[in-house]
């Protein structure tokens, strides 16, 4: 290991660094919203919309991120829509999680016990009101790790922009071997990296679930 | 403009090349989710035993894994093993070998998880009626394991299909590295090439991962109706 | 006699095409307390959710309050603020706080006014000697407090009539007797209650007539007093000499 290779090379890894995280955080973002609106459609089986969710569920989570991005980033112009490797990379990374948080918004929901639901019958709910006061508020909480695993995901996930050439973290040391060679330099900085975001985030979101657990339910 | 793209699938050796990619992809996915399974469910028993550093020895596999993204894990092993090792495989030998450590990571945890959920009462009448270890494992813990493990398993499948893709870019000749040769020779002529091969691939990765998805969900759905009565 | 509260005449339920409620008929009149008997798998339970709407049914009629139940969505939106229930699970909602566990139904189902309501629920909550409560969240609760509660968030209402299904079925043995006696206090009050149980000294207590269920036929409906002392078909006879009391 050559520690002025790793030195020299720092200004582009914190620079892959930031990219990594910003497109992070904005996929995440979009793909939570989009995961949400689609779970609220299933909850509430909104006619057309609800098959058209089902469709794009499939979709989105059987094929891989890798082909939806060539996809995007080279299929779409065909259709005449070009998009810049960043903004598919976005479109890629939301379109990938907005099924996965979808699914976490979902299994979170039908997690509240049937006689939860029929408690709040009885005391006359509407549908409305029990989703409400009811379902949501407790669907939320008992989807928090679903969520927290899905966005540790989609943070990886980002490694696979490289193929559209994002300058994120793994495309910056993959072009620096390309460049000089020294591929375990590079590579353990690479690793690294990806632990600093990785490791303290998973530790956090562990503690997360926890106390969001104890708070709605005591245990 | 868009229609006339759609010549290029069928054109020549095409289709033909396409497919061929993809039989190399299926060959990965198998021989990982074979070969990772079997690993993963030793792992996982082995993480039932209460031997402490074995226990955490194999925590810190699964952690790594989980925390270091697969594209890396194929570029260390890509790079590191020719350099360090002298051990120069083909591409394809690499990423079998990367996806099988990733997949009995994963499958490790599954079969952790099923074991455990098994109530420990069971465990404590298996053992009093005077079962060995073994037969414990054998007749109690691995039947009522199964179904528990069966959906998890089945999606990790899935999810080896997906990351097969990755083969690409190691430069193994998947099926996405197929298309993309296909849409390099034919892009300049045919804009709309691309959108008809890349939707292709599409298609086909959906083929394979949709029915087990859908099995997955019915598995899981069953046993939850079975567990609620 | 008091007026006429609830009729079901030939009430018919199905699951698929095994039919598990036969020919029901019963009329409870104001203020009378119905124990409804029966081993598991009788049907009581399926009876007393049907009358609450949790259950659908393929023939009959339900008549409350001199007007047949339509049996809709909206009836039954409508119905549930007259006719409380109260479940084996105490499901109190565990994000809410037991006061706004109460006040649910007062504010979002009524729309009535906070301070009325939360001043209805106070009274309420310290009639079941949980005055104190009004602020904790369920899960620092034990099983007794929250059944206690979920009685109190169904009375919030106002409702014309209670229905308790097994209410005291899941509780720990030292928590029964309080969920109980609120359970006496009320029928003394004259409210109108159905209540499944397999409290056996509670029922001859408190009940003014019993039900007894066997196979989703309504085997004999009696005084209470009579059905314990002569129980006239060989089921109930089974029945009553299976549980100990």
């Amino acid at each position: 290991m050559n520690w002025t290779v790793i030195t020299q090379s720092l200004p582009q890894f914190v620079a892959g660094f930031g990219i990594t995280l910003k497109l992070s955080v904005i996929g995440i973002l979009g793909a939570l919203l989009v995961g949400a609106i689609i779970s609220l459609v299933q909850y509430f089986r909104i006619p057309g919309l609800r098959q058209l969710a089902t469709v794009y569920i499939e979709i989105s989570r059987n094929t891989p991120l890798l082909v939806q991005l060539f996809f995007i980033f080279y299929g779409l112009p065909g259709l005449g829509v070009k998009l810049s490797a960043t903004v598919s990379g976005v479109f890629g990374l939301i379109f990938l999680g907005g099924s996965y948080m979808a699914e976490a918004f979902t299994g979170g929901y039908n997690a509240i016990s049937k006689s939860q639901i029929e408690s709040g019958r009885a005391l006359g709910l509407t549908d409305l009101q029990l989703a409400r006061y009811v379902v949501l508020p407790q669907g939320l909480t008992a989807s928090v790790p679903a969520l927290a695993a899905n966005v540790i995901f989609l943070i990886k996930e980002t490694s696979i922009f490289t193929v559209i050439a994002i300058p994120e973290l793994t495309n910056t040391a993959l072009d620096l071997i390309g460049l000089y060679y020294n591929s375990n330099e590079y590579l353990f900085e690479l690793v690294v990296a990806y632990a600093i975001i990785l490791i303290p985030l998973s530790l956090a979101l562990t503690w997360l679930e926890r106390r969001v657990r104890y708070a709605s339910f005591g245990n | 403009m868009l229609a006339s793209g759609i010549k290029v699938l069928f054109a020549g050796q095409n289709m033909q090349r396409l497919l061929g990619g993809f039989l190399v992809t299926l060959r990965v996915a198998i021989i990982v989710l074979i070969l990772g399974g079997i690993l993963g469910v030793l792992l996982g028993a082995l993480r039932t035993l209460h031997n402490r550093p074995l226990r955490i020895i194999l925590r810190i596999y699964l952690e790594i894994f989980r925390i270091v993204p697969t594209v890396v894990l194929l570029f260390v092993a890509y790079y590191i093993l020719p350099q360090t090792f002298g051990l120069n495989l083909p591409g394809e030998e690499v990423a079998v070998l990367v996806f099988t450590l990733w997949t009995a990571a994963e499958m490790s945890d599954i079969v952790r998880g099923a074991l455990e959920s098994v109530p420990v009462h069971q465990k404590e009448s298996g053992l009093a009626i005077g079962l060995t270890q073994a037969q414990l494992f054998r007749y109690v813990l691995i039947p009522q394991a199964i179904p528990v493990a069966l959906p998890g398993t089945i999606n990790l499948a899935t999810r080896i299909i997906k990351t097969t893709s990755l083969l690409l870019m190691i430069s193994v000749m998947d099926i996405v590295n197929v298309g993309q040769t296909l849409v390099e020779a034919n892009g300049h002529k045919n804009p709309s090439a691309a959108f008809w091969i890349y939707g292709m691939m599409f298609i086909l990765y959906y083929i394979l991962c949709a029915p087990l998805s859908q099995w997955a969900k019915r598995v899981e759905k069953k046993r939850l109706e079975r567990a609620n009565g | 006699m008091a007026e006429e509260l609830l009729r079901v005449e030939h009430l018919k339920k199905s699951y698929q095409s095994k039919e598990v409620l036969h020919d029901i008929n019963f009329a409870i009149h104001k203020g009378e307390v119905v124990a409804l008997l029966g081993s598991s798998g009788s049907g009581k339970s399926t009876l007393i959710r049907t009358l609450n709407g949790l259950e659908d049914y393929q023939g009959g009629t339900i008549t409350f309050a001199g007007e047949t139940v339509h049996p809709s969505k909206a009836t039954w939106l409508a119905l549930r603020q007259r006719i409380g229930m109260v479940f084996q699970s105490y499901d109190l909602f565990p994000n809410l706080s037991v006061l706004d566990n109460i006040l649910l139904g007062p504010l979002k189902v009524q729309h009535r006014s906070r301070a009325e309501a939360e001043e209805d629920a106070r009274k309420l909550l310290a009639s079941v000697n949980l005055a104190d409560y009004a602020d904790r969240y369920p899960r620092q609760l034990s099983g007794g407090q929250k059944q206690r509660i979920a009685i109190v968030r169904a009375l919030a209402l106002h409702p014309e009539m209670m229905l308790f299904d097994e209410v005291t079925a899941s509780l720990d043995p030292e928590m029964v007797r309080g969920v109980l006696d609120i359970m006496t206090d009320l029928a003394k009050r004259d409210m109108t209650m159905i209540v499944v149980t397999h409290e056996m000294n509670f029922a001859r207590e408190v009940a003014d007539r019993v039900l007894f269920l066997s196979d989703g036929e309504i085997l004999e409906d009696r005084q209470t007093a009579e059905f314990f002392a002569h129980p006239a078909t060989k089921r109930a006879q089974e029945f009553l000499a299976s549980m100990e009391f």
